[in-house]
């Protein structure tokens, strides 16, 4: 259905061509090469076949280098191959795009004019080098196009031509000279020249926009920091401490609303003191979270189970009211229930999203290409004025470098087949040692347990409180180091996959001991605590989990950084201990699944963990910097915060919201303290309040009704849809993959086509050589006789 | 803002304005900087035009250029002749294009003449090798800077000539958004600066956003 193109292309060889002001707009002239040569050589197409079959064959991929001179002048003339090089093909190109704009009727937009360097192939005629008498041509017929705009495209236009300032200042007095003869644009100019200076405005404002934005940027916390760390250890390093920034918000969300709704309301209307206050204060109360911290804001036991700031006006309740209530009472039990429920469900979002978030940058369609030319050419800050950041940045990039190419060399030695067998023999023994260990631990921590259960309902005495959490601290302490011990018997082929497979082993020992806890706390100790507000109790044991924890951290990186290093230093060797990312990481998630696993039983425990996060940073920053070196074998971690959050969602929060959901729907509230101590389940507040609006007015049965489902089918749904989505995003990127794969194949087979067409432009222009100099040699033979 | 300055005429300022990407007044900001490199050299009047020329060394002497390890060839490639010397022309096309309001193509451009060492038009392995030797201050090893030149061409090279060309390098350049969004943990703090120097978060969405000079 297509025409062939009608290509006409006239070389001269060794001649001046004569200048062809071709308009771009006379597309059937200005293609014109090839027609009239491919017709001279049909009669030849078998010769011809063989022939170029010879040359595609012996020519492929090989650089050209003996093409004659009218062959090598198309190709210096491709479209490819022009931009950037000739100032006249510069000239000629925005001589072009102005005709084009000149053209339209309308007002052409200025975000209609191309902002590419490179002229399409449409624009381009196919010019030759422009000789100056052209160049000169060319120039005045820009410099008249120029004075057909207004003022605002021309000093657009102006601006992004990549000529010298000088040129551009010529070409602009030349249009302007021309353009001051012409008073009917005088007012329109004025015009303009506001328009102009609004853009000047808006450039202004916006650099003022940036630096204000710039100046909250740089007030983000520990900016400088993390760049340092970033310089000297490397980006898996950073890749933790940056994961303790997000926890940090996270723990800043839930306090969002925790405090308002929660602590705060209750602290305004505290209840009548039914609790004496008899106790004074020791510093062991600090640790076990007893004492007189057990009737404060911090534990379940303190909130009140009525309506607050109740008028006495109303039915319900009268011996709590107050004579002077404003008129917002405040449904305590209800507040509770629903801000817990509501930042455990705006965290799941925000977990959620931020996982998401980080899939999408790192398993972006295409996104593993490019990786080493954008490393080199755009990682350079052309910002930076100081040496310091300098030599930063020149540590980063050549830390970045090195992790790609240990990367890759890496993929390049791949084992025999009884290596590989043997390495699974290992990785096979290895990880039955750390399963079984789990699971020893497990046993005994369950034993420990039921031997201080037994022994506290004797005799209470509050130190013993804290052997539990000692217990469980030093476990998770000793056996990850015992886990490395194991590990390096195993020969992993990337450090990366060594660290991941650490992270699994120590994951697995955390969640089993804390799943047993849990079920030690729900099981046992509300059997036996039963009326005694077992609430409180076991807030304030992951309140001392915390705290010990923390210790335990502090000791860690005492004793395992410092005091390491300076028995290396003593001993004159230089191998300073490395970051341990995947331990670190896994602590922090550990200390957020306690959190979340508490907020029921103690709002204020985010508090808690945000300082300890927050002190967490120094410390191991100042660690890390003192005591420890950048790791050895360097490699990229971009994927390493998609597996923390990842971890952070699925083991951690997931775990905490079972817990949750099982302590509200099934468990029953103590009797004698906290805001649920009349109901049968946590939940059943919900459902008091439901009946009490059925009450209130029943055109709202709907809602009602939905509540009824909501528990089961609700969240089917909602997962189902969930489920769907996911299935088809992940349809779509593979569709991409496919189509990139496609258009690859397909530049690569346009590239064989163009030398394919060199070869025979060359052969063609070869054979019509020797005739012509066959030509010439029997006129000179007819002239000798 | 006065219109009490001497330096320019007015119509000098004028074409100033309408062909870079400053105002007036960093116009002139921009000339007392020069001007201040060699009080000597650089007259206070310009009005009559004087030739004058900087020496490279000069030029490559100021704060914002000292520690870039591509000074010599951002003065070489804004020179008129290319040899590093500028005049107050070239300096202030420089810092135009170097600016934040500069378009992203004519910053393609002007980038990948300043990778571009032997003026070739092309970037060829031996142009990469010279760029990789100075981003590492020469601390990769020489087979090191062959692999990563070498994976770089894979790369970019769409058209498989074995070099890159003003095509590829802009194909290429399209791709660094992403990239920077997604190895933003990684990269953050190689396109960051530090808090000395001001930070535009928009350039993380600009694809040669590293290549910005502030004046």
């Amino acid at each position: 259905m297509s025409q062939s193109p009608s290509f006409i292309l006239s070389i001269p060889e060794g001649k001046e061509s004569p200048s062809q002001d071709l308009s771009p707009y006379d597309e059937s002239i200005v293609h014109d090469s090839f027609h009239q040569l491919i017709q001279e050589q049909s009669q030849q197409a078998e010769v011809e076949a063989l022939e170029l079959q010879e040359w595609s064959s012996r020519d492929k991929g090989k650089a050209p280098q003996n093409y004659n001179s009218a062959t090598l002048r198309i190709l210096a003339n491709m479209p490819s191959r022009t931009i950037g090089r000739s100032r006249g093909a510069i000239i000629s190109q925005y001589y072009n795009q102005t005709v084009k704009l000149r053209r339209k009727n309308s007002r052409p937009l200025l975000r209609d004019m191309s902002s590419s360097a490179r002229p399409s192939i449409w624009q381009n005629d196919l010019e030759l080098d422009l000789t100056p008498r052209e160049e000169e041509e060319k120039r005045s017929l820009l410099v008249k196009e120029l004075q057909g705009l207004t003022v605002a495209q021309r000093d657009h236009m102006l601006r992004a031509m990549p000529l010298s300032l000088a040129e551009k200042c010529c070409l602009r007095q030349d249009s302007c000279i021309q353009r001051g003869r012409q008073k009917h644009h005088h007012r329109s100019q004025t015009q303009l020249y506001c328009c102009s200076r609004l853009q000047y405005h808006c450039i202004a404002f916006r650099s003022l926009w940036y630096g204000l934005l710039s100046g909250l940027y740089a007030l983000k916390p520990w900016h400088y920091s993390l760049k340092q760390i970033s310089g000297q250890f490397g980006s898996s390093v950073l890749s933790y401490f940056l994961f303790l920034k997000t926890l940090i918000s996270f723990n800043v969300l839930l306090l969002l609303f925790l405090l308002p709704f929660i602590v705060a309301v209750q602290v305004a209307f505290p209840p009548t003191s039914e609790f004496p206050f008899s106790q004074s204060f020791t510093g062991l109360e600090l640790f076990t979270g007893r004492g007189q911290f057990t009737h404060t804001v911090m534990f379940y036991g303190y909130y009140s189970n009525f309506t607050l700031n109740q008028p006495c006006s109303s039915h319900q309740n009268s011996d709590h009211c107050l004579p002077k209530a404003a008129h917002l009472p405040y449904n305590m039990p209800l507040a509770y229930l629903f801000t817990v429920g509501v930042s455990f469900f705006t965290t799941c979002i925000a977990l959620v999203y931020s996982m998401s978030r980080s899939f999408g940058k790192s398993y972006q369609v295409g996104s593993t290409l490019g990786v080493h030319a954008i490393t080199v050419f755009c990682s350079w800050d052309y910002r930076v004025t100081q040496k310091r950041a300098a030599r930063l940045q020149h540590d980063n990039i050549r830390t970045q470098l090195k992790e790609l190419l240990a990367e890759w060399q890496l993929k390049q030695h791949p084992r025999s087949m009884c290596g590989r067998l043997q390495q699974m023999i290992v990785l096979l023994l290895v990880w039955l040692l750390c399963l079984g260990t789990a699971v020893g631990c497990a046993i005994a921590v369950y034993s420990f347990s039921e031997f201080m259960h037994e022994m506290i309902s004797e005799k209470l005495q509050e130190v013993h409180l804290l052997a539990l959490p000692l217990i469980v601290c030093i476990i998770n302490l000793v056996i990850p180091y015992l886990y490395n011990a194991f590990a390096s018997w195993e020969q992993h082929d990337s450090p990366v996959l060594e660290v991941y497979v650490a992270i699994c082993r120590n994951l697995i020992l955390k969640m089993v001991i804390l799943g047993l806890l849990c079920y030690h706390w729900m099981g046992r100790k509300i059997r036996t605590l039963g009326d005694q507000c077992w609430e409180t109790f076991v807030g304030q044991e992951l309140y001392r989990f915390m705290v010990m924890d923390f210790i335990f951290i502090l000791l860690d990186t005492l004793f395992g950084e410092l005091v390491w290093r300076l028995i290396v230093e003593r001993l004159k060797g230089d191998r300073k201990p490395e970051f341990d990312v995947a331990r670190n990481v896994l602590e922090l998630i550990y200390g957020q699944t306690l959190t979340w696993l508490g907020v029921l039983f103690s709002p204020l425990l985010p508090a808690i963990q945000l300082l300890k996060l927050l002190f967490l940073f120094y410390i191991k920053k100042i660690s890390l910097m003192a005591n420890c070196q950048a790791p050895r074998k360097p490699w990229r971690a971009s994927h390493m915060t998609t597996i923390f959050i990842t971890l952070l969602c699925f083991p951690s929060f997931l775990g905490a919201a079972i817990f949750l959901s099982y302590a509200i729907w099934q468990v029953r509230p103590s009797r004698t303290c906290g805001p649920f101590r009349t109901l049968d389940t946590i939940y059943e507040a919900s459902k008091v309040w439901i009946r009490r609006l059925e009450e209130a007015s029943p055109s709202i049965t709907w809602f009602t009704w939905i509540h009824q489902y909501k528990d089961s089918f609700f969240f089917f749904l909602v997962d189902c849809c969930r489920l769907a989505v996911i299935y088809f995003n992940i349809q779509v990127v593979k569709g991409q993959r496919k189509v990139i794969c496609l258009l690859k194949e397909q530049i690569n087979n346009e590239g064989e086509d163009k030398i394919f067409l060199i070869n025979k432009l060359h052969s063609i222009y070869e054979r019509k050589r020797e005739r012509r100099e066959k030509m010439n040699k029997t006129d000179d033979d007819i002239e000798k006789i | 803002m006065g219109n009490k300055q001497t330096v320019f005429t007015p119509e000098q300022l004028d074409a100033y304005q309408d062909c870079t990407f400053f105002t007036r007044k960093e116009i002139l900001k921009l000339f007392y900087r020069f001007q201040d490199l060699a009080p000597q050299l650089v007259p206070f009047d310009y009005t009559g035009k004087p030739d004058v020329k900087l020496p490279y060394e000069v030029i490559c002497g100021m704060p914002e250029l000292k520690d870039n390890p591509f000074r010599e060839r951002i003065a070489q490639v804004f020179s008129q002749d290319g040899d590093g010397n500028m005049t107050l022309d070239d300096f202030l096309d420089m810092f135009s294009v170097m600016s934040e309001m500069a378009p992203r193509d004519l910053k393609a451009y002007y980038a990948f003449k300043i990778y571009d060492f032997n003026n070739d038009d092309y970037i060829c392995p031996l142009d990469l090798e010279k760029t990789v030797t100075k981003l590492t201050r020469g601390e990769l090893t020489p087979e090191e800077v062959g692999l990563v030149c070498e994976k770089v061409i894979n790369e970019a090279d769409v058209d498989n000539d074995g070099k890159l060309s003003l095509d590829d390098f802009q194909n290429m350049i399209l791709h660094a958004p992403d990239f920077l969004r997604l190895c933003a943990s990684t990269m953050k703090n190689a396109v960051d600066t530090d808090k000395n120097s001001t930070v535009c978060p928009q350039r993380i969405l600009q694809s040669i956003s590293t290549f910005h000079i502030r004046i």
